[in-house]
């Protein structure tokens, strides 16, 4: 067991966790946070994506002692961010989930793609999704509601874009 | 699946690191991003008994501009030279290259030492450091080394890395401001490994060109015949691509089939056309 100290979702966390336990493990069985998602456990499918010191992570390949110090975001943390809650607005208008697994984690990684001025083009936001998969949706709804969501904020913040 | 159980321990610095893998032998491992190493753990392709992570360690996250070159710590991630947080000694073709390497919330992670330690053939790192004339530092128990890349990676997962040693960083020379780099990956998806990667440096105020094949069946093959003909800027298609088929032709240990041939030609010179003013 090694002692680990968390910042999740803007809260400390004190833990003790075997080197082996993966942060998604961490979160979901220690912290009860389920929302971050498990698919393949090797990098590949995305579910598991959650923000590290701010920027997205595979949280299966990323082990829960190597976040000791570090801040971890997971989806149930952007309750007030204003980016996922134009996300969370379009992908309910363009119907851009189905089963809504890979749903958390495709709303971080469109923020990532927005907060970067990566989702200008429908050809941007395709290469920026590449990591995550959807099996249900065909991706044409989710591309539709990132490219609205950017303009959006684009609209309320022109200086940042 | 999930990881073996594993001990795990971040050291303070490069030299209590270099002790903990002496002393931990065959059953220790470094581990920098993790992005290939925990995806063989979770798959149980790799159990070591020790992690020796690395990732923080001051001395391996800086760069440092120099007159000639950059040097690189092997913990800079994919991400930070995709955004030019250090400095660029190539123009703009490791920032585009570190663009198309896996996915960002990999990128974020990922190290160039890391991938270079790792030597996948498919990997992007070894092949355009291996264009760039890059040298690669080792730290081991018994002082620093410095080998070229071209000769640091020997084949499929294999380098001159040796057991007590640890990559430092990667020192890249610097090109001229009239240099022109072509990239050319080609892959089934955006972000998965490569099944072809051509990667051309034409830099003729330092009189230097080169042309490296990636995902080779090896390590990244030099075409010498091509990198020589690409200085007298070819114009004729065919003979272009006839001298890259004879170069692959004659790197018969790679074993090329008929498929493997077409696309490294296509992306060789489709690559080689990107730097023909």
């Amino acid at each position: 067991m090694t002692a680990i100290r968390v910042r999740i979702n803007g809260g400390e966390v004190a833990d003790d966790v075997p080197p082996r336990l993966s942060l998604a493990d961490f979160l979901r069985e220690r912290r009860n946070l389920t929302g971050t998602h498990l698919g393949c456990e090797h990098g590949v499918c995305g579910a598991c994506t959650v923000l590290v010191d701010g920027e997205p992570a595979r949280s299966c390949l990323t082990l829960a002692v190597a976040c000791d110090e570090r801040a971890v975001e997971t989806i149930e943390g952007f309750a007030g961010d204003p980016v996922i809650a134009a996300l969370r607005r379009t992908f309910h208008q363009r119907h851009a989930l189905q089963c809504g697994y890979c749903t958390p984690a495709m709303l971080i990684t469109a923020r990532d793609l927005i907060l970067r001025q990566r989702a200008g083009s429908e050809r941007e936001i395709r290469d920026g999704l590449a990591g995550n998969i959807c099996r249900c949706t065909g991706y044409t709804n989710i591309v539709t509601a990132i490219a609205e969501a950017a303009n959006e904020i684009a609209k309320e913040a022109p200086n940042a874009q | 699946m999930k990881a073996p159980p594993v001990d795990y321990i971040r050291p303070r610095s490069l030299t209590e690191a270099l002790d903990l893998l002496a002393n931990a032998g065959a059953e220790g491992r470094v581990i920098a991003g993790g992005q290939s190493l925990l995806a063989m753990m979770n798959l149980r392709l790799a159990s070591p008994g020790l992690l020796i992570d690395i990732a923080r360690l001051p001395e391996l996250l800086t760069a440092a501009d120099h007159d000639d070159a950059v040097t690189l710590g092997a913990c800079v991630t994919h991400a930070a030279i995709e955004d030019g947080r250090v400095a660029d000694p190539s123009h703009g073709l490791m920032p585009r290259v570190a663009a198309t390497l896996a996915y960002r919330a990999i990128r974020t992670r990922g190290t160039i030492g890391g991938s270079l330690a790792l030597a996948d053939p498919a990997a992007e790192w070894p092949a355009v450091l291996s264009a760039l004339d890059a040298e690669v530092i080792l730290y081991g128990s018994s002082g620093r080394r410095e080998l070229k890349c071209t000769e640091f990676t020997t084949g499929i997962f294999q380098t001159k890395l040796a057991e007590n040693e640890i990559i430092e960083s990667a020192r890249v020379p610097k090109l001229s401001a009239e240099t022109r780099c072509g990239y050319v990956k080609l892959c089934r998806k955006s972000g998965e490994f490569a099944n072809a990667l051509a990667v051309v440096v034409a830099d003729p105020r330092r009189g230097y060109w080169r042309v490296v094949c990636g995902a080779a069946n090896g390590a990244p093959l030099v075409l010498a015949n091509t990198s020589r003909l690409v200085a007298e800027a070819p114009r004729d298609p065919d003979a272009l691509r006839g001298t890259i088929g004879s170069d692959l032709d004659h790197a018969s240990d790679r074993h090329f089939d008929e498929f493997q041939r077409n696309l490294h030609t296509v992306a060789a010179v489709r690559a080689v056309q990107q730097v023909l003013v």
